[in-house]
């Protein structure tokens, strides 16, 4: 398809869905690898990022074994999600902005028009960001644009770049933990992703080091018909601290696009990772056309007395399956899991997380909001597991689903397995609507009824929301007001 | 100011009747209490003034400043300058009373014209009538309503009905479940605030409140009518021999 077709499905899309606002395209060069995917397209992948040897091997393993799932149709079908079927040689796995083939050194490389796009999105990538304090690694389509504040963070030994530098210049790193979290035989996208993943974000932060600020990717897709596949990798040395936060949108398409990306975090003794997602890829029409396939694994492992903590607020995609995770490997280690879910119109989410808990006096946290709305299906899938050693391991989960409307669903699956009989948990379960009563109070002050929702809406997922670094908040009470528009009133 | 002309409502879903045709006049600056025993009505007129849904007007009219506001929704009837003190005011978790009364300030700011008011004022404003209400302070940093006792919840809707000033300020059943300390917290809100441009209607079953807040009239409401209209002494008289004799014609 040319770039003059591309614009004008996309300002015609756009009339329909001004709720989206960040539904426009970039007319930028692309490099495109041909469809489908085979061990030709990893080959090229992996040559044009000039990899060595061992990451090329891997990618083949991964591929074999994905074939090998797709022979025996392995792709899970257990989540509450309903899609048409996902032809995965009619996607592209690799694009890449032409003008970045010559890899950027500096901002002033880079497309202007690129940066005007990350301009759109609010991305901080010019001098304001030093003010804003957060180090940005923009992730366009699949290729690593420019990671901000790298030089800062070097002083004190963080890295911070993209996964294809990463592998450049780090090798030993990468070599040591790719996989140790989610390896490729973890299930059927993780597979895929570890075939074709063509950039991401890495992040070390070696031993007592806390990484002064917030670390950022902001992901976009772009062209259409692309697969993102995404992989980041974040290591927490011994008594390291990071937030990292993680922001995705996408421009609207009629036709559906597939994000399978993978992220696997290190919290090593007595580390801490804090890691914040806010996910609006764009959620396809009012009438379910379109949107972004959401197929995410995420996982964290901890040391002894490290913790991991997740938070989510998901608004975008036409579906999503992600379950970020936590296996309590340490002693005294803690998983936290945040999240607020918003299935509007035809949106379906089967969202939630998995604590395993293996070291003692392990402790984890789960709080879910699900937002269900217009014909949106919203699911907590969520599994709590106490192996034989975890000693006085505790679990506190609450999970709170909201309806707005009648024609929504709102599910809740959680799978519990004790097998220590020192466990604690505890397992709070609620669904409501937005009352009648609640509305007319706030309308009786003078407050109009969006508002009133939107405000009723926000407070009940404050729990969740106050996770979140501050403008990442901000930027989430936005979302859910934009992404509930037409739901209520 | 406001006047009410041959109101009849009914609930909305079982459309049973529960207004009959009531008339009231009430005029900038005065004080009016609505009594009658339980189930006449009164806590109805009070949420059908506000714009309840769950009643609908089916005849007669509501008129403030002479235009009908039977249509309006609650919110363009605040922005009039109405305010309805709830009977039993909804918790809503995780919203901060500040935030809340900020929100409805500024709506109502917004919808007559006026620039919003700076956070640094608002704040001041706030943090004097949460003094004046005297709502214990740690309260105010809760969600909305959560974890308030009845007479927490009562002083949190005079804290509101301060700071956002009405001219129209309709009060249903404040004084119920108070004891003597808030009861008199309420009186005194209520006492301040009267002034020539302001009215109250305020809906009571005891004569506790009028002992003082001294009413300017008194409506008796029995079964959705007004049966009788009077000065003061009236609610006097109701506190002596009750509403037997208004029942007992019926």
């Amino acid at each position: 398809m040319t770039t003059q077709e591309r614009l004008t499905i996309s300002r015609e899309s756009q009339l329909e869905d001004s709720g989206y606002k960040w539904g426009f395209t970039t007319d930028i060069e692309m490099e495109m690898a041909p469809k489908g995917v085979n061990a030709d397209i990893v080959r090229l992948i992996s040559e044009k990022k000039d990899e060595p040897e061992w990451m090329l091997e891997w990618r083949l393993k991964a591929l074999e074994y994905w074939n090998g799932l797709q022979l025996q149709d392995a792709e899970p079908r257990w989540a509450k999600l309903r899609y048409p079927e996902i032809d995965y040689q009619d996607i592209y796995y690799y694009a890449a902005p032409k003008t970045l083939d010559d890899a950027p050194k500096s901002l002033d490389e880079v497309d202007p028009e690129m940066l005007e796009t990350f301009d759109k999105l609010g991305i901080p990538l010019h001098e304001r960001e030093r003010l804003a304090g957060v180090a940005v690694d923009a992730v366009f389509d699949s290729v690593s644009v420019a990671t901000t504040y790298a030089d800062q963070l070097e002083e004190r030994g963080i890295i911070f770049c993209s996964f294809t530098e990463a592998v450049q210049k780090h090798p030993e790193l990468v070599q040591k933990y790719l996989g140790s979290v989610v390896p490729y035989t973890d299930n059927f996208f993780a597979a895929l992703n570890s075939a074709v993943f063509s950039d991401g974000s890495f992040a070390y932060i070696p031993p007592g080091v806390r990484c002064p600020i917030e670390l950022m990717t902001y992901f976009r897709i772009n062209t259409e018909g692309t697969g993102q596949f995404e992989r980041t990798l974040i290591v927490a040395d011994e008594g390291a601290y990071v937030s990292y936060l993680e922001g995705c949108t996408a421009p609207i398409r009629r036709t559906s696009q597939l994000h399978a990306a993978v992220v696997e975090l290190v919290s090593l003794d007595r580390g801490e990772i804090k890691y914040s997602t806010i996910q609006n890829w764009y959620p396809g029409t009012k009438d379910g056309q379109g949107g972004v396939y959401n197929f995410v694994t995420k996982r964290g492992i901890t040391g002894n007395d490290a913790k991991i903590s997740w938070t989510q607020v998901e608004t975008g995609s036409a579906i999503t399956w992600k379950y970020p995770s936590v296996i309590l490997r340490g002693d005294n280690s803690v998983g936290e899991f945040y999240s607020v879910a918003l299935a509007n119109n035809y949106q379906q989410a089967d969202t939630g997380t998995k604590m395993i808990h293996i070291g003692k006096n392990t402790k984890s946290t789960i709080v879910s909001k699900g937002i269900s709305a217009g014909h949106g299906e919203n699911t907590y899938r969520g599994g709590v597991k106490i192996l034989p050693g975890a000693e006085n391991a505790t679990n506190h989960t609450q999970c709170d689903s909201l309806l707005v409307g009648d024609q929504c669903g709102a599910h809740t699956v959680p799978y519990i397995e004790v097998r220590n009989p020192t466990a604690r948990l505890e397992h709070e379960a609620s669904t409501s609507k937005v009352s009648d009563e609640q509305l007319f109070y706030l309308m009786a002050r003078g407050i109009s009824e969006e508002d009133a929702h939107y405000m009723i809406i926000t407070g009940w997922s404050r729990d969740v929301i106050k996770e979140l670094p501050f403008e990442f908040a901000l930027e989430a009470g936005q979302l859910l007001k934009v992404s509930l528009e037409g739901a209520v009133g | 100011m406001l006047k009410i002309e041959n109101l009849h409502a009914v609930v909305t879903d079982s459309e049973e009747e529960i207004l009959k045709g009531i008339d009231l006049e009430v005029s900038p600056g005065e004080v009016h209490a609505i009594m009658g025993p339980n189930g006449s009505g009164k806590s109805t007129l009070a949420n059908v003034l506000m714009g309840k849904p769950s009643y609908s007007v089916t005849d007669g009219d509501i008129t403030v400043d002479g235009e009908s506001i039977v249509e309006l929704m609650p919110d363009a009837r605040a922005h009039l300058g109405m305010f309805l003190a709830m009977q039993y005011p909804s918790e809503v978790p995780g919203v901060r009373p500040w935030q809340f009364l900020k929100a409805a300030k500024d709506a109502i700011d917004n919808a007559n014209g006026q620039s919003k008011m700076s956070v640094r004022a608002f704040s001041k404003l706030f943090d004097e009538k949460v003094t004046e209400t005297g709502i214990n302070p740690d309260l105010i940093k809760r969600s909305l309503n959560e974890g308030f006792s009845g007479g927490e919840k009562k002083r949190n809707e005079m804290l509101q009905m301060q700071v956002l000033a009405p001219r129209i300020a309709i009060m249903d059943e404040t004084d119920s479940g108070l004891d003597i300390d808030a009861l008199q917290a309420v009186a005194d809100g209520v006492n301040k605030m009267r002034s020539p441009d302001r009215s109250f209607v305020i809906v009571t079953h005891y004569q506790r409140l009028l002992h003082y807040v001294k009413p300017d009239v008194v409506h008796i409401l029995v079964n959705g009518k007004i049966v009788e209209t009077g000065g003061a002494p009236l609610a006097e008289k109701i506190e002596a021999t009750g509403y037997r004799d208004y029942l007992t014609v019926r």
